[in-house]
């Protein structure tokens, strides 16, 4: 046995190695939870297969007192369940870390190293000796080993109690089968090992004003605050969850009181192209729409995305991105339809987008699509990605003011129609450039016909020159005044700063905890996190003001980077690239590294 | 797509429906199709079903994907709201319009290029979904905008203008819509005023998907000799096969129901629809029957034409979903947002 150098309190990072489909995502979700009870800053990353059975998936806790919340590199404790991946699972663990394995039967010879120390627990004999069901055995395995894993961590006991107890409150066998498999795994570890182990937690305060949730759960919590009432999708991952929670929130919130009835309705669709097409009809028709998909969803959408934009009907898109190109990877993440997005469909296209980077933005910037989409009677995608999308976060509690009402756009009723001479639709802009509409069903004097095919700015079909440009020239004009109303940049300044840092989304913990360590070896950088498109002054003038600007991205082609060369005057050899885009969430080892090498 | 605006002045006597309004009030624009188009006829038809129903123009909106027949909501009911929009997409725009607003009366148009080659799928789901809605499918066998390529209806071994035969199976909406258990068909033929009118009017009382196959030649492309979808053709081959009425709910019925086989299907409304003349041992309320009468005769070249399927008490998408009976989008915003409160109380479980 080896033994580590010295005691770290709530400072390190655990990997759980599994076999998908064995029931241990409830396990590591329960030790998740437990850690975010104690008060103690954690994150979660599921790294997991697209596949329901057999393949391999992983599940990394990584405990920071300090509140860093990106992924690490390496790791202190390596539970090993799965002999498909032990010989790379066995690498990642650092020296002097500790291997949780099933010593039911004898080591594996792909988990030797002299380096290390071994934390064996007899998982499947325990689970065989004391539980019937085959099915049963397996999915108690995980929870055996959450139970050395509290032993081991120091987890507090009472709070895993009670976070099964909530759990399996009308499930009084699971809660039993929970509680004993539990308690086999905690007192074997008790018994056999000196636990505490040097790495460990401590109870702390951090979490009192914090949740714990993901990302595609805070995005529905919004289109419901929105007052969203008609959405429509196809099932994709890693978007799905959106609808699944906006579904179960729509129960819980929409049966009208009154009459019981839904004030909502889900339309799954045959495919994105049907999706997108019902969002139009429904924001058409005066109903706040919004549609969930993922890059190929976007792909597929892309035809009545030009319809929306050219015709100004406001549609809100939550893109949550995936690997791609093509069915890529489905389950892992990128920030790779930027660019799509950005340009979105043939013709002269621009549309809005909002970048959120945690779960608490995606609930308030999926309200805000919905203001922007009506304010600019446009689309307006909202991307988010599979990392934030759909691993728990801790984040600061959702705030809500019941002052807010929904910004509806220039809409003219009956009464807004007799005060003018005749109702034009692409007419009378405001001084955002943007015209009253009508909704259907409302007025005769307000009745038009929405054409995808060229008009004048009456809204009467044209094929002359001038009157072409005339409309596009404002909805150019119009995407353009959208940039004092996206979410602003988020900077933060650093005393003696030579160079500047941009990102994107969910690279934010990363690039936060790599601007602190650069700071920490004399190497201090600014930071600045883009958050909505079109693009703020204020980006353009962080990029003047900084001899050069690492762009850091989680794509191959620098898609942010391309976005800034083309709609900022600034010259690209000012910027450059730090690009990510191996499917995994962004690590700040990655940062430093690859910045001090350019610096140097 | 062009059109010309057409003066709107009544003749003092014209007949006036129930809202005061004269038939000219449900015109829109002047048609910019070829001149003897039957899609012209359809329009007149559309015009003339919707003013004897009196719909307040405004409570219709009218949609369509591409194409010749796509054109036409323009032609028709100037004072509704239209959407024009892209190639086979219109019964998705239409699902997500009348899941905002199931109070409005929604005609889609759509023609065979639009419906059975690049919309088959979304026809097919808009069907399923029994979206509450007249779709009138304007069917010429043909693509007229790009001038003359067979489309999915051209009958095995049509001719096209050029000469081309057609080798491929056509794709019979009829049958098709049976298939996926559309609670209301028919077909008809554009220049048969008489008979679409009628099937239009029980159309819009019908609660759920009213799909209209109306055979519409095009002069252009399709009205040469080897065409089977030109007005030569469709005048030799096309069969009334069932003869129905289309009654008010004030209207007495006086009709005599004295022949075999004559049905009375009460619509959800009050209306009847009162079928006089059905072959025998046919039934239009029995799916079944219909569909093995369609596939016994119609392989012999007839066009059957007539209200051929009925479920009036069929459940339409809200129906299905127990939606709100007010209009989602006429939902007060205080009555969709949870609140302050609720969003608290929840983020309890989330710790």
């Amino acid at each position: 046995m080896h033994d580590v150098v010295k005691t770290r309190v709530n400072d390190f990072a655990i990997k759980l190695a599994n076999v998908n489909g064995t029931g241990s995502a409830s396990a590591n979700g329960l030790l998740m939870q437990a850690i975010f009870r104690m008060g103690i800053p954690v994150c979660g990353k599921n790294l997991f297969p697209s596949n329901i059975q057999g393949l391999p998936t992983w599940y990394e806790i990584r405990v920071n007192k300090r509140g860093y919340a990106a992924r690490a590199l390496e790791y202190d404790m390596m539970v090993a369940m799965n002999g498909q991946t032990y010989d790379r699972d066995i690498k990642e663990l650092r020296s002097g870390g500790y291997l949780l394995y099933d010593s039911s039967w004898p080591l594996d010879p792909d988990l030797l190293r002299d380096d290390i120390n071994y934390f064996g627990i007899p998982l499947a004999d325990m689970c065989t000796k004391h539980f019937g069901e085959p099915r049963e055995r397996i999915l108690m395995k995980n929870i055996a080993y959450a139970g050395a894993l509290c032993a081991a961590l120091d987890i507090d006991m009472e709070i895993v109690n009670a976070l099964l107890d909530e759990k399996y409150s009308k499930k009084k066998a699971m809660r039993d089968s929970n509680s004993k498999a539990l308690l086999l795994g905690y007192q074997y570890a008790k018994d056999h090992y000196s636990c505490p182990m040097p790495f460990r937690l401590e109870k702390m305060d951090a979490n009192s004003s914090k949740i714990l949730i993901d990302g595609n759960t805070a995005t529905a919590l919004g289109c419901v605050y929105a007052g969203a009432t008609v959405a429509a999708w196809y099932p994709i991952t890693p978007a799905t969850s959106v609808m699944d929670a906006f579904k179960s929130f729509c129960e819980e919130y929409r049966k009208d009181p009154e009459t019981g009835k839904n004030n909502y309705l889900i339309l799954q669709a045959e495919d994105e192209l049907a999706a997108i097409g019902m969002v139009i009809g429904a924001s058409w028709n005066g109903a706040r729409s919004f549609t969930s998909t993922a890059g190929p969803g976007v792909s597929l959408m892309n035809e009545l995305l030009g319809l929306a934009y050219y015709a100004e009907i406001p549609v809100v898109v939550i893109d949550v991105q995936r690997v791609g190109p093509s069915t890529g990877m489905p389950t892992r993440t990128q920030q790779g339809d930027i660019l799509e997005c950005a340009y979105a469909s043939h013709g002269d296209t621009k549309h809005i987008l909002l970048f959120p980077a945690n779960p608490n933005e995606c609930f308030h910037m999926a309200i805000q699509s919905f203001d922007l989409a009506e304010q600019f009677q446009t689309p307006v995608m909202m991307l988010s990605d599979l990392d934030i999308g759909m691993n728990d976060w801790v984040v600061p509690r959702l705030e809500w003011d019941n002052s807010y009402r929904p910004n509806r756009g220039r809409v003219l009723d009956s009464e807004g129609l007799a005060k003018i001479a005749k109702f034009q639709r692409y007419n009378n802009e405001d001084e955002n450039f943007v015209p009253a509409r009508t909704l259907p069903g409302v007025d005769s004097k307000g009745a038009y016909f929405v054409r995808g095919s060229g008009h004048n700015k009456n809204g009467v079909y044209t094929e002359i020159p001038a009157e072409y440009q005339e409309v596009m020239d404002r909805l150019l004009k119009k995407h353009s005044a959208a940039a004092k109303f996206v979410p602003a940049p988020l900077i933060e300044k650093r005393e003696g700063a030579k160079f500047g840092i941009i990102s994107i989304g969910g690279c934010d913990p990363a690039v936060r905890e790599a601007q602190d360590v650069l700071d920490a070896q004399g190497v201090p950088a600014d930071y600045m996190r883009i958050r909505g498109f079109p693009f703020p002054e204020s980006v353009e003038e962080f990029l003047a003001a900084h001899p050069v600007t690492f762009i850091v991205e989680q794509n191959r082609d620098a898609q942010l980077k391309s976005l800034l060369t083309l709609e900022t005057g600034i010259a690209k050899d000012k910027m450059k690239s730090l690009l990510f885009y191996s499917g995994f969430p962004l690590s700040s080892g990655h940062l430093v590294e690859e910045i001090l090498k350019e610096i140097a | 797509m062009p059109s010309i605006t057409k003066p709107i002045a009544a003749h003092p006597t014209a007949l006036r429906n129930a809202l005061g309004l004269t038939i000219r009030d449900y015109e829109g624009s002047m048609s910019t199709l070829c001149a003897g188009c039957g899609h012209d006829s359809i329009t007149a038809a559309i015009i003339r079903a919707v003013w004897e129903q009196s719909i307040p123009p405004h409570l219709v909106a009218k949609l369509s994907g591409i194409g010749c027949s796509s054109k036409t909501p323009t032609y028709f009911v100037g004072g509704a709201h239209g959407f024009n929009s892209a190639h086979g997409r219109m019964p998705a725009i239409a699902a997500g319009a009348i899941a905002a607003n199931r109070d409005l009366t929604y005609i889609g148009v759509s023609g065979d290029g639009d419906s059975l080659s690049i919309g088959l799928g979304q026809l097919c789901h808009a069907i399923r979904r029994n979206l509450h809605m007249i779709y009138v499918l304007e069917n010429n066998g043909v693509y007229g905008l790009t001038k003359g390529q067979f489309s999915a209806s051209a009958d095995m071994g049509s001719k096209s203008k050029r000469g081309e035969v057609n080798r491929m199976a056509p794709i019979d909406p009829v049958r098709l819509a049976l298939t996926l258990g559309a609670t209301f068909v028919a077909r008809s033929f554009s220049g048969d005023k008489e008979q679409l009118v009628p099937i239009l009017r029980a159309a819009i009382a019908h609660r759920g998907f009213a799909l209209i196959d109306v055979v519409s030649p095009c002069v252009t492309f399709n009205d040469h000799p080897g065409s089977t979808k030109s007005y030569l053709h469709t005048r030799r081959f096309s069969q009334h096969m069932i003869e129905a009425d289309y009654v008010p709910k004030a209207e007495e019925i006086v009709a005599n129901i004295t022949s075999a086989g004559t049905t009375a299907v009460k619509m959800h409304d009050g209306s009847t629809v009162l079928f006089r003349s059905v072959p025998k041992d046919y039934d239009p309320t029995d799916r079944a029957k219909v569909s093995a009468y369609l596939d016994q005769n119609q392989n012999e070249g007839q066009i059957l034409t007539g209200l051929l399927y009925i479920e009036s008490d069929s459940v339409d998408l809200h129906q299905a979903n127990d939606t709100s009976e007010t209009p989602l989008r006429d939902l007060p915003y205080e009555k969709l947002c949870p609140g302050a409160d609720a969003l608290n109380a929840l983020q309890d479980e989330y710790r």
